[in-house]
């Protein structure tokens, strides 16, 4: 019973040890390069989420054939290409940020930059 | 024609605006500031357009290509977004004239990438508030966020944290703003606004509909800073540029706030957040402990921008305060006060910066004398603070006397204290700045007044708080009549 939830919905449950992984590598971690991994872990979970959210059993891709076929749903795709474009500028200007921190500070951990910055 | 267009012009020209000033830039670094002023007063002149068709004429509906919706984007402006498009536009606008002078002093030599982020900051809240579309609104904020964090970190050696601090913070909440609109678009299978909430009705009784109200409801807590999701906030406004802290304070948080009015009330029904799920009680009771823990927070402070910071912190907790009550007066303090906080505040914190250009003191207790060094400047900033209290004929009275009465109305005597007891803590802090500034020692203090292009729009901040307090009937008229549409 709880195999056959499991065996079923196991992108789901992907889905959420991901972002929960991604909220721990942001809040637990005290390097900066791994806070922003964690970032994007979390943002990527969020994407398995919509994308298996369009899959449609037995489904093929979204493309005009000649007899009537089964079509997974392509609205979340196009959702998610807008979100990666998004979740790549985040990451990019994190880590410009991440740069310039260093060249100001010398160190990447957070602690020692609380200490510098007092 | 043309008019019918402007819903979405208000966007595009700020994007090509956007686009075009670097290209400006190269040819002569000094028009980059004239240009963004420029592209900022057509997106206000647009703005002020719009409200005045829809008071004339009702909502407007464009269909963005021509696609009819919920299959293609819309773009739907009622009262509440034209109110919202005009405050936000014109708040951009007179900080760009200030910020000539202003970023030109405190960010030199960056005028490029400042002012193509500025344009493109000011589209992303306009494209927030315009869209009638809920995964357009979710690309815009982050539009508007990335452009923030990099107008933050130009702020200088301590800023560089404070926008990191921001970038990760504002990004968990973004993304459960998508994940929200994950379930409610899973549910519902539509992103158009209208269209979902038509569907949700009959889909009220499924817990998905409960996890996206409580993703969405945190997510933008934190990207307007409610009480316990505020920590991102002081730093990023202490440390960054003095005008890019008054426009974030002015029209980003207010943003936030704008969407989740939209989504709580226009998206998701009215009676199910007030009646089946507590909702906006449970915000309003957040809210109350935010107004008392934000002022006593901002008395504790010597550095005037956090002071401000903190300030911002318990005046968002009103707006909040009256939108969570949910009765129609309360409701239209709240919204009032998003206009009444936009303006004292902008406006307290360009005097902030005018202090920081002419003198370099940030620390409150050095400002002995300021009162007759910068007459006119400190004039604006008694005038914002006195609005910030809640003293007539101000505008900052008349959101609160809304919400004071909405509260009595409601019979919820404890918020009334909160307003009261929070108003008394406000004039504790801006006290020690008045004591300061015009009742120190009276040493030999030559008058050296902040530039004009300064001065204007602070002085014009402090005439419009004072007019809209005596014509405060204008705004609630428009606000009353939003209001009354979507409460039952």
């Amino acid at each position: 019973m709880v195999l056959d939830i499991i065996f079923a919905k196991y992108n789901y449950i992907i889905y959420i040890t991901l972002m929960t992984i991604g909220f721990y590598g942001m809040i637990g971690k005290r390097n900066l390069i791994k806070k922003l991994i964690g970032m994007s872990i979390f943002q990527y979970s969020i994407f398995l989420f919509y994308v298996s959210a369009a899959d449609v059993s037995g489904g093929t891709a979204p493309i005009l054939l000649k007899e009537p076929a089964v079509y997974v749903n392509p609205l979340p795709h196009v959702l998610i290409l807008t979100a990666i474009v998004v979740a790549v500028s985040t990451l990019a200007v994190g880590l410009s940020l991440v740069i310039r921190i260093y060249k100001e500070f010398g160190t990447l951990d957070e602690d020692k930059i609380i200490e510098l910055s007092r | 024609m043309i008019t019918d267009h402007l819903s979405v012009l208000i966007i595009a020209v700020g994007l090509l605006g956007a686009f075009f000033t670097p290209i400006i830039g190269l040819i002569r670094k000094e028009m980059c500031s004239l240009w963004a002023s420029f592209i900022i007063l057509l997106q206000f002149l647009i703005s002020i357009f719009l409200l005045y068709q829809v008071i004339i004429a009702g909502n407007i509906s464009y269909w963005l290509g021509g696609w009819e919706p919920p299959w293609g984007i819309e773009y739907a402006v009622d009262l509440l977004n034209a109110f919202v498009l005009v405050i936000v536009a014109g708040i951009c606008f007179s900080v760009s004239i200030y910020g000539r002078k202003s970023l030109g002093f405190e960010v030199p030599d960056k005028e490029l990438p400042l002012y193509t982020l500025y344009i493109l900051l000011t589209t992303g809240m306009l494209g927030i508030v315009v869209t009638g579309d809920i995964f357009n609104l979710y690309v815009f904020l982050e539009i508007g966020s990335l452009a923030a964090y990099a107008l933050i970190a130009m702020g200088g050696r301590h800023s560089l944290t404070a926008s990191f601090n921001y970038m990760i913070m504002g990004t968990v909440s973004a993304s459960f703003i998508l994940l929200g609109i994950g379930y409610l678009y899973v549910m519902t299978g539509t992103l158009n606004m209208a269209d979902i909430s038509a569907l949700l009705p009959s889909l009220y009784g499924r817990p998905v509909i409960l996890v996206a109200i409580a993703l969405l409801v945190v997510g933008l807590s934190i990207k307007t800073a409610l009480f316990p999701l505020h920590t991102w906030l002081p730093d990023a406004y202490t440390h960054a540029p003095s005008a890019v802290s008054a426009v974030l304070s002015g029209t980003f948080t207010k943003v936030g706030i704008y969407a989740l009015i939209r989504v709580m009330f226009t998206v998701i029904s009215p009676s199910y957040v007030i009646e089946t799920v507590p909702v906006m009680s449970i915000l309003s009771w957040v809210a109350a402990i935010g107004i008392l823990a934000g002022s006593l927070l901002a008395i504790a402070q010597y550095d005037i921008k956090r002071m401000l910071a903190y300030s911002s912190v318990s005046q968002i907790g009103y707006i909040f305060l009256g939108i969570g009550m949910a009765n129609k007066l309360a409701m239209t303090g709240g919204i009032l006060h998003i206009l009444s906080h936009s303006l004292m505040k902008v406006g307290l914190f360009m005097v902030a910066g005018a202090i920081i250009y002419r003198t370099g003191i940030r620390n409150i207790y050095q400002l002995k004398g300021m009162g007759k060094k910068m007459p006119y400047t400190m004039a604006a900033f008694v005038i914002g603070a006195l609005s910030m209290i809640g003293i007539p004929p101000t505008i900052g009275f008349a959101s609160k006397f809304y919400l004071a009465w909405g509260a009595l109305g409601a019979g919820e005597w404890v918020f009334v204290v909160v307003i009261l007891l929070s108003s008394l803590l406000t004039a504790v802090y801006f006290w020690r700045i008045f004591e300061n500034a015009f009742f120190g020692v009276h040493e030999d203090i030559k008058k050296d007044e902040a530039p004009i292009s300064m001065l204007l729009p602070i002085l014009a901040f402090a005439v419009i708080t004072v007019l809209l307090g005596l014509l405060a009937s204008l705004p609630i008229g428009i606000i009353e009549q939003w209001v009354t549409g979507v409460l039952p």
